[in-house]
Parts: structure tokens; C-alpha cells; sequence
């Protein structure tokens, strides 16, 4: 029995794939000619070899936290939000452009600020939540059109004047007021300038996501609809307006997430050339943490720390591409993850 | 109804002997035997959950035994999976269909197995081979209509024609008859007898005792996973495989105390209503149902009466018309304002509609009322509370396994899934319950409970419509029965002078009644 228990442990699997995908880091790190044991010393002691990298890993891991979040409670809901991306960038976007134009004292400006990210990255998400609704577009397709008009958008108030900081490709940094920032004593003790509210908010978030999908009526009708929405018809859920309001609240997650960034970390907005891809990181954390919002806590701190510590692997001269590898890696075996499952309980069906 | 055996007792087809297969520690069957001979029409008879699925599914390599062997014509086999099972002949038609909803009928049927011309899907010799089956075996069926769009009886047919388009020997029905009208039923026995003609064999999973006295040659039975023991069908009555099934005496006529009906509950006027296909198929239906009274809506699967009760419990707009319920139009409103009104229904599909299968027992039961204290307050679930109330419902509707409040209802044998749904409904207390095929599948222990269920609302003074392609089931429990047709009542009894044969007739459209 305790065997079984194990075997039937998520976790397990993930801390398995987790192995593997660094396993399948190292190979490749090896056919490159680099060698892994040095990579991984190197990306080791860039997360855990002082206090300020620790806490920089945690700053790193907050937006994905809530990028997380909003995969994790679609993906509960039955819808699919690849979309996070767009509503973290206008969630970003908005928190941004208030920060630096809206002249508050802190206790107003701060929050303001958050809350108007959430909508916007609420409204983004319900673009395609209506066309989903009344035209029956898939929300797939309409998710990613709307992550690339997020993308222009945000380049394009980038360079509205007034906005755009003389002689940069960036906005201008967001008043004092605005940040999300510890205390100046906290700063200097942990030797991390960007240590901010937004872990706090992050955890508050996961168990408030927790909460609504376990415990509220919003998230039982919410998880019918996602299941079997011809039942939950039948039983008198308004199954529209019931996937209006997940990718809402999904949407609201992946634009505090951009909020968070901007709030608490970069205090500006820089012209983009690429996708930054946070919200398809956001993705991987769900999967990782198996949808579940707690589980969304850790697996973002560890996407987080490994995008933190990957930033110094040149100095050793490994691509920090690797990092890609190695998540990628983990999310196809945590996807795997049944099949492995059956291979170590053995045959029985 | 009388028949000949095609048996070939000399040759054996299938030999399953000591079969043991069990779930962790819950053993779903226990040492059990089964000789299946060629051309041989073989019943498994058993309660649900008694493990007659679980012993096909070995059979069809679906699960591996956890001791025992089988043997296909002779040879020992260790059947790997299902396509090694096809490979041996086996053919099995699931009573809960395996069919891609969104492919044609013809997709369905060839799917896996598809004639190619290079390496494009042949479809034009497909739909042809499919044409040429419907019509061998008398299955009428659109080669091209989408799945998600025909009805269940139609559903059926296909799965019978995927098998039999594998060229199987052997085919193992699970309750093939469970929707199908007693025409087709009729059909399918014919069906059978040509198979069996042809020297193939049929194992035949169902709780009908008069099908299996119709048509089977032997009959095996199962209780609680053990093996019973296998009969000869002619040596055996109704009441006698029923006994042993069961473990003990069976009512079979359900008791009903006189009453007399009270005022209108559920009023239609002249529905009409369009189908899938936007065809009208309700043409000016009207119809009554008052307290303390059952109205049987009797009638050929295709008639307009799935969508009447979509139209009724809101999950399909009508085109014109009226229904009042206490004298409130609820024609087109939302499935909820309809519920509110007092209507609660058994629906025809118990997956799709009735139960989200990923919930709990307790979460399911719970459907409508998921807002309503004591299960919830101010928006939060009260866990305790709605455990509580499914703990006392599984207990009092004897809803199987023990324990199972917290056990996704998908893992819930179909008879158990009913159960929940009744429980569920009838708690409402509503005062229309819409009732439809509500024994579809199920065994005579539990179809004997829903029909007292269904007859109590009636004594509660409840009105009740009862939809069933189940003719006994309708005779039995009606007050007044209205026949269907062509999306009109074609005629109307009483419960009590119902004729089977006079009822036929108004089913097929031939008379017109008062």
C-alpha cells in the first residue's frame, strides 16, 4: 500500500522528469563540447551561492508565479489560455504607463496600479472569451493574434512622446510612488535592489486561485462547464458566461503578473524586439505544477531561479539556451508522466 | 417467440476457465468460467457492477487477467489488447459508444480500417461497403449524417456495423438493446439469428430476461463477480434467471395505488420545433400532464420526443408554441428558470447531460443546487454539508460502491450512474418530474427501484412524464399513455386498457385515437 501511495504521487513523476530534463541539458551540453558538470556547478552556485542571488531567483520567479497562476486556473476551467502572454504585456503595459503619469501618494498609486494591470489583462482575455462565445472562434487562435497586437501595442505606447525616455528605446522609469519595492533596510541586508511585495502578493494569489476552484460556487460552476459543459447546461450553469468569467479571472492572474514585473523589478517598459515570453513560461509553470495553484508557488520560484542563474552560464561558456532545453525537456516527460507511471507500477491495467 | 439454435455444440469457440481479475484489492471477478459455442448465442446475465463488463473487456483484451485462461477455437491466447482480439475474431460493440462524435457515420465505421486508393482514404468504396452492410443486416442508417447529430438508437447501429465491418466471429454485445425501439429490437434478434446461421457466435451482455429467453441458447450468470452457473435458456423461466441473478424473489409488477389525477401541471400547446438538421420535426404537438399522474409518451425513437424534452427542460429552442408549467409560460426560457419553475428531468443521456463524470458522487448531486445553502453560503462550498447529503443519498438510493462520495462518478457502473441521478432529481422535489428511457441499461434490481421511485412521485401527488421506447415500461406505469408520431399525438389510452398491439399500430401512425 505505501508503495502504491507513492507510485501514485504526482510529485514524483515531476521531480523524475525534472532529473531527466537535466540529464538531457547535460547531453547536449557534452555534444557541444562544454562540460555539463562545470554548467550545472556554475548554474548551482549562481542561485544558491549567495543570499542577494536567492532572493534575485525569488524577484525572477514572481511573474512567472502569476503567469502560472492564469494557465493553471484555464486549464482547470477547460479552457486553454495561450494568451498569458498578451495580458501579461498589457497588464505591464497599463501598470507602467499609470505608474509614470498618475502622480499619487504610494497607498493609492500602488494598488491602483495593480488593479488596472488585472483588468486590463481580464479584458484582453475576454477579447477572445467573446469571439469564443458568440461566434465560436477557438480561443487558441484568437489567443495568439491577440498576443502580437499586445506586442505592438506595448511598442508602440513605448514611443509615444511623453512616455518614452529621452535617447532610449524604453519608457521613462515609474514614479517612487509606484514601485512595489521592501523597505530600503531590507534592500541593503539582502543586497538585492529589486526585492519587492510581489512574492506576498504571489502566494495571496495562489491561495486565493486555490480557494475559488476548491471551495467557492464560482469555481464549482466554473470546473462543471470545463468537464462536461452539456451537464453543467442541463443543470442550469450558464455555460457561456461561465467561460467568460475563467478567462477573465485567468487573464486578470497573467496581467498582475506583468504588473509585478514592472512594479517590482523593472520599473520600465523597453522597446520589444521578440516576444519576452512570459506568459508561454507561464504555460510550462502550470504543467509543472500539474495545474495545481500551490504547486504553481514552486515550480515558478524554480523556472525563476533558473532563469536567474542561466543568466550567468556565458561566464563558463554555456549558452544559457541550455536552460530551454531542460525545461523543455521536463514539461514533454511531465506530459509523459502516465506513461511512466505505468512502466513502474508494472503491467497492471 | 419461437427459434431454432444454430449451435454447433462440437466446437468451441471461446473457453474462458477460472478468469480472476482484480483491482487492488477489490475482486472484480472471481474464478469464473464461461464455453461459448460456434453459432451459439450465449447470455451473460448479471446485476450492474456484477462484473459481466469487466469479464468481456478480459475478453477483449481491454484488461489482462490476473489468473486464467482463455482459449479462442481451441488455442490457448494471451490476448495482448483489443486490435489482437479483432485479430482473433472477437468483435465487441461497448454499451456506452466508442465513436468519434464529430465523424460521419461512414468515418466512424471504417475507422482504423479505411480502404485507400494510394494514400488518400478511399470514401467512395467505403461509404458503399457501409451501405452494402445497413442494408445486409437491415440497418438503416445515413452513411453521411455526423454522429453528434443522430440519436442514440442510430448510435447503436453504427457500433453494430463497426464490428461487423472488421469481419468478426465472435461478437460480444453489451446491452445492445438498451436504446433500441422493440421494432428494432425485433431487428437485431433477426440480426442475430443470421449471424448465428452463419456459424458465428454471439455473446450477449443484458439484463433483459425476455431477450435473452428470446434469443439465447445458454445463458451464464454472475453475481458479485462469483460465477453462478450456466443454464440452458428453453429449461429455464423469466422468473428463474432472475432469482439467480439477484439472489433472491423479484417483483416484477410494479404496485400502484388508485389516484385520482388533480389539476394541470405541465400544459403544451401546439410546439413546433426543428431537429439537428433544421427540419421541423415537432408539428403542432400539445399535451398535458396533471398531479398524481403518470403520462407515458410512447413512440418510434425519432418521432420529435428527444427534442420535445430538450424543448421542455430548455436545452433546445422552439420554433412556436406554448408550455405552461402551474400555469407560468416557461416555453424558451433558460434551463434554469425552468428548473426553478419545478421541472426536473431524468435525461436520456446520462454522460452527456445527466453527470459531470470528473466530479464527485458529491459533487454531482449537488448540480442545480450547488448555490443554494446548506451547501453553500455567501459563495463558499460547505464541504461537510454536501458530503453529509451525499453520504445520506448514496445510503438511502443504495448507490454503489460504499464510500463512493468522493469517487469520480465516471468510475460508477452505469446502473450506480443512474442511481446518482435519480437520487439527485428526486431530492428536488419538483412538481413535474420529466423521466426519459430511465432504465436504459439498467438490470431488473435496479430498474425494479426506479420504478418505484418513479411511481412514488406520482403517489406524492407529483405529476410525471414518462418518455421510453420501452413499451412494458410504459404499460406498466402509465395512467394514460399518448402515443407519439411524426411530431404529433397520434392517440391517446388509458394505462389501464392499453393494448400492446393497438399501441403498435398508433406508434407506426395507423390509427388516430380521441
Amino acid at each position: 500500500m505505501v508503495k502504491k501511495k507513492i507510485l501514485d504521487n504526482n510529485a514524483l513523476y515531476t521531480i523524475i522528469a525534472i532529473l531527466i530534463g537535466f540529464v538531457a541539458g547535460a547531453i547536449v551540453l557534452a555534444l557541444a563540447g562544454i562540460n555539463p558538470a562545470t554548467t550545472y556547478g556554475k548554474l548551482f552556485d549562481s542561485i544558491f551561492g549567495q543570499t542577494k542571488y536567492l532572493v534575485y531567483s525569488v524577484v525572477y520567479g514572481v511573474p512567472l508565479i502569476f503567469a502560472g497562476l492564469g494557465v493553471a486556473f484555464s486549464f482547470r476551467t477547460g479552457v486553454f489560455n495561450i494568451g498569458a502572454e498578451g495580458q501579461f504585456v498589457v497588464g505591464a503595459l497599463v501598470s507602467c504607463v499609470l505608474g509614470i503619469k498618475l502622480d499619487l501618494p504610494a497607498v493609492i498609486h500602488v494598488p491602483l496600479c495593480i488593479l488596472a494591470a488585472a483588468a486590463a489583462g481580464a479584458l484582453w482575455s475576454m477579447i477572445a472569451g467573446v469571439m469564443k462565445v458568440k461566434r465560436g472562434i477557438n480561443e487558441v487562435l484568437s489567443f495568439i493574434m491577440l498576443n502580437w497586437i499586445a506586442f505592438y501595442l506595448s511598442n508602440y505606447v513605448v514611443n509615444l512622446k511623453g512616455i518614452k525616455a529621452d535617447g532610449k528605446e524604453a519608457t521613462v522609469d515609474i514614479l517612487e510612488s509606484a514601485r512595489i519595492l521592501f523597505p530600503k533596510e531590507i534592500l541593503t541586508a539582502t543586497g538585492c535592489k529589486s526585492f519587492n511585495y510581489g512574492i506576498i502578493l504571489a502566494v495571496a494569489a495562489a491561495i486565493a486561485i486555490w480557494f475559488i476552484i476548491n471551495k467557492t460556487t464560482l469555481g464549482y460552476e466554473l470546473r462543471s462547464v470545463g468537464f462536461n459543459r452539456f451537464a453543467a447546461t442541463y443543470g442550469g450553469i450558464n455555460a457561456n458566461a461561465a467561460i467568460l468569467k475563467a478567462m477573465a479571472i485567468s487573464g486578470a492572474m497573467a496581467g498582475l503578473g506583468g504588473a509585478m514585473q514592472i512594479l517590482g523589478n523593472q520599473m520600465r517598459i523597453a522597446q520589444f524586439a521578440s516576444q519576452e515570453g512570459y506568459g508561454f513560461q507561464g504555460i510550462t509553470v502550470a504543467l509543472i505544477a500539474g495545474s495545481n495553484p500551490i504547486g504553481c508557488i514552486i515550480s515558478g520560484l524554480f523556472y525563476g531561479a533558473m532563469k536567474y542563474g542561466g543568466q550567468k552560464l556565458s561566464l563558463v561558456g554555456a549558452p544559457k539556451e541550455v536552460l530551454d532545453i531542460i525545461m523543455g525537456t521536463i514539461v514533454i516527460f511531465i506530459a509523459l508522466s502516465h506513461i511512466l507511471k505505468k512502466l513502474l507500477s508494472g503491467r497492471g491495467k | 417467440m419461437d427459434r431454432t439454435s444454430h449451435a454447433d455444440m462440437s466446437q468451441v469457440a471461446i473457453e474462458m476457465r477460472e478468469i480472476v481479475k482484480k483491482f487492488g484489492d477489490f475482486t472484480a471477478n472471481d474464478h469464473i468460467n464461461l464455453k461459448v459455442h460456434r453459432g451459439e448465442v450465449h447470455a451473460i446475465l448479471g446485476e450492474n457492477g456484477a462484473g459481466k463488463s469487466t469479464l468481456m473487456n478480459v475478453l477483449y483484451g481491454l484488461y489482462r487477467p490476473t489468473s486464467g485462461e482463455i482459449y479462442v477455437n481451441g488455442k490457448k491466447e494471451e490476448i495482448r489488447d483489443p486490435s489482437h482480439a479483432i485479430e482473433l475474431g472477437i468483435g465487441m460493440v461497448h454499451q456506452h459508444f466508442m465513436l468519434v462524435q464529430p465523424f460521419s457515420v461512414t468515418e466512424n465505421i471504417i475507422l482504423g480500417m479505411e480502404p485507400v486508393k494510394g494514400i488518400r482514404v478511399d470514401m467512395k468504396t467505403a461509404r458503399a461497403k457501409v451501405e452494402e452492410l445497413s442494408k445486409r443486416y437491415n440497418m438503416q442508417v445515413d452513411p453521411d449524417a455526423h454522429i453528434e447529430d443522430i440519436s442514440v438508437g442510430m448510435q447503436q447501429r453504427v457500433e453494430i456495423l463497426k464490428v461487423l465491418y472488421r469481419g468478426a466471429d465472435i461478437l460480444i454485445l453489451d446491452e445492445p438493446t438498451a436504446s433500441l425501439t422493440p421494432q428494432e429490437i425485433q431487428e437485431l434478434i433477426e440480426i442475430i439469428h443470421h449471424l448465428t446461421a452463419d456459424g458465428k457466435s454471439v455473446i450477449l451482455i443484458t439484463h433483459k430476461l425476455k431477450e435473452i429467453k428470446a434469443c439465447a441458447d445458454c445463458c451464464t450468470i454472475i453475481r458479485q463477480g462469483k460465477y453462478i452457473g450456466t443454464v440452458n435458456v428453453p429449461e429455464v423461466t423469466e422468473q428463474d434467471l432472475a432469482s439467480m441473478m439477484v439472489g433472491r424473489n423479484v417483483e416484477f409488477k410494479v404496485q400502484k395505488k388508485q389516484l385520482e389525477p388533480g389539476e394541470v401541471v405541465l400544459d403544451v400547446k401546439d410546439i413546433h420545433g426543428k431537429d439537428y438538421r433544421g427540419v421541423e420535426i415537432l408539428k403542432g404537438l400539445s399535451l398535458n400532464v396533471r398531479r398524481g399522474e403518470i403520462v407515458g409518451l410512447a413512440g418510434v425513437d425519432g418521432n420529435g420526443q428527444s427534442e420535445l424534452v430538450e424543448i421542455l427542460t430548455g436545452l433546445r429552442k422552439g420554433e412556436s408554441g406554448s408550455v405552461k408549467m402551474n400555469g407560468k409560460e416557461i416555453f424558451n426560457k433558460t434551463p434554469k428558470e425552468i428548473f426553478d419553475s419545478g421541472v426536473t428531468s431524468i435525461p436520456e443521456d446520462r454522460q452527456k447531460h445527466g453527470l459531470v463524470l470528473d466530479f464527485t458522487v458529491a459533487e454531482n448531486l449537488i448540480l442545480q443546487n450547488y448555490k443554494k445553502p446548506p451547501f453553500a453560503e455567501k459563495g463558499i462550498l460547505k464541504k461537510k454539508k454536501i458530503t453529509g447529503h451525499a453520504i445520506e443519498l448514496i445510503g438511502s438510493f443504495d448507490i454503489r460502491p460504499e464510500g463512493c462520495e468522493i469517487r469520480p462518478a465516471g468510475t460508477l457502473s452505469g446502473g450506480n450512474q443512474q442511481k446518482v441521478i435519480i437520487a439527485r432529481e428526486i431530492t428536488n422535489d419538483s412538481d413535474l418530474l420529466i423521466a426519459v428511457n430511465p432504465t436504459r441499461g439498467l438490470d431488473v434490481g435496479a430498474i425494479e427501484f426506479v420504478h418505484r421511485y418513479i411511481v412514488e412521485q406520482r403517489n406524492k401527488n407529483k405529476a410525471v412524464l414518462l418518455v421510453s421506447f420501452e413499451l412494458d415500461e410504459i404499460m406498466s406505469l402509465s395512467d394514460r399513455i399518448e402515443v407519439i408520431f411524426d411530431g404529433k399525438i397520434s392517440g391517446s389510452v388509458k394505462g389501464s386498457e392499453a393494448d400492446e398491439n393497438e399501441l403498435g399500430l398508433m406508434m407506426a401512425g395507423g390509427v388516430q385515437h380521441g
